[in-house]
């Protein structure tokens, strides 16, 4: 013998579906920016159909029950999708929940005995409950997803090499140096050493906001490092607050080439390399002479 | 046995390291190479280990070593063509290789050590203009 209230539910899934879709365009958290109501119509009914065509009589009293397996899956796609998209998690959730709603609405037109519905009512309840909770696992895990390829994406964006000069490289240093930083920083300074031919680096560290001990013995295997490669170093852009910490904490520089300003590093790298900046109106009015 | 070539270039002692080093080989090419400055009377040495791809604070100390005992001999070691990995591996281990010169090739390797030759050479000149 079936189970009544899945009898029910196979029988007016249409019913259930229009009940569905009206909560869910009726909820103010509907983001018909990111979705359109035919995408959102396909989306929900595709679930509503796994979720009653999987429901049996042995499934129905265990929400953990392996015959929900598609449903979560399709759940697990549509939450981590809704992530990506941004969508908040009180739409995400409102969007199993509003299902919830349906399926009651829909069972308590049919069945007329109290004490069953009741009994139907909390199994229904129990199961979505429960896809609720793994939609915001899957949905939590999607976020999680996008933090670390943005924390990826600002690792490498936040260390570019610049070539500024036939031989003189510049990398500019934003944001607090760490030992997972100082390691994507050296590694990616000496394979353009390697890669330009270049004989002299600047490191400018003006966006670093503090410089600790630990910072500044980065900052000196970055620039050891470089030395072992057979290029000189220079680091500029240190503001008054950083030269202050450094000989407070007695930090030793002294090996170290050290600007204040890049312009300054960029002087010294064309006196090492024997250039010359001219002015091209000196140069005429000293010809003419 | 294995030996590393040690090649004359004027007066330059040019050594390419293109196997990965064992102890043994590292000292016997120490002893080579002193004993080649000595008999060459070499002014500058130049290490080419670009093909090496493993340093272990063994192969560090050699190196220092073998820059320490050159200068002893007035020749002026110079590292060329460190990889990446290898620079970060040795400062990782805490040895920066004091007293040896690195360049990034072996040209400006040469560059260097001419430059280095040179300037070695010019005060004497200028002593010798003075006295006469």
């Amino acid at each position: 013998m079936k189970n009544e209230a899945i009898k029910v539910l196979q029988k007016k899934k249409k019913t259930i579906l229009e009940t569905w879709m009206k909560f869910q365009l009726a909820d103010e958290g509907l983001r018909e920016d990111l979705m359109s109501n035919e995408d959102l119509r396909v989306q929900s009914e595709e679930l509503l159909n796994t979720f009653v065509d999987n429901l049996k009589d042995e499934s129905i009293d265990d929400p953990k029950n392996s015959d929900f397996e598609p449903v979560v899956d399709i759940l697990t796609g549509i939450s981590i999708s809704r992530a990506k998209q941004g969508y908040s998690p009180r739409e995400t959730g409102t969007f199993v929940f509003s299902l919830k709603d349906a399926l009651l609405n829909v069972l308590q037109t049919e069945i007329k005995d109290p004490q069953e519905l009741y009994m139907q009512s909390l199994k229904i309840s129990k199961i979505i409950d429960s896809f609720g909770v793994s939609t915001f696992e899957t949905f939590i895990k999607g976020r999680e997803e996008v933090i670390l390829r943005q924390t990826d994406e600002i690792t490498e964006i936040s260390t570019p090499v610049i070539r500024v000069w036939d031989g003189i490289l510049a990398l500019p240093i934003i944001g607090t140096l760490d030992s997972s930083r100082t390691q994507v920083v050296m590694e990616s300074l000496l394979q353009e050493i390697v890669e330009s031919g270049s004989s002299i680096a600047i490191l400018d560290i003006s966006g670093v906001p503090a410089v600790d001990s630990l910072v500044a013995q980065h900052l000196i295997k970055t620039v050891s490092a470089t030395r072992l490669m057979g290029a000189e170093c220079i680091i500029s852009g240190i503001r008054p607050e950083i030269a202050q910490t450094v000989v407070h904490l007695g930090i030793d520089l002294s090996h170290v080439t050290t600007k204040a300003s890049l312009a300054s590093a960029l002087k010294t790298a064309f006196a090492l390399l024997q250039l010359q900046v001219v002015k091209k109106q000196k140069v005429a009015a000293i010809s003419e002479n | 046995m294995e030996k590393i070539p040690i090649l004359r270039m004027g007066s330059l002692l040019l050594v390419t390291i293109q196997v990965d080093l064992y102890d043994r080989l590292a000292e016997n090419l120490e002893a080579d190479l002193v004993q080649t400055i000595n008999k060459t009377g070499a002014k500058g040495v130049l290490i080419d280990i670009s093909a090496v791809s493993i340093i272990d604070s063994f192969m560090g100390r050699i190196i220092g070593n073998i820059a320490t005992m050159s200068k002893i001999l007035d020749a002026e070691t110079v590292v060329v063509g460190m990889q990446p990995a290898v620079a970060i591996t040795l400062v990782e281990l805490g040895l920066p290789l004091k007293g040896v010169l690195s360049a990034l090739n072996v040209e400006k390797g040469i560059e260097l050590l001419t430059r280095k030759i040179a300037d070695d050479k010019e005060p004497e000149d200028a002593d010798d203009g003075d006295s006469e």
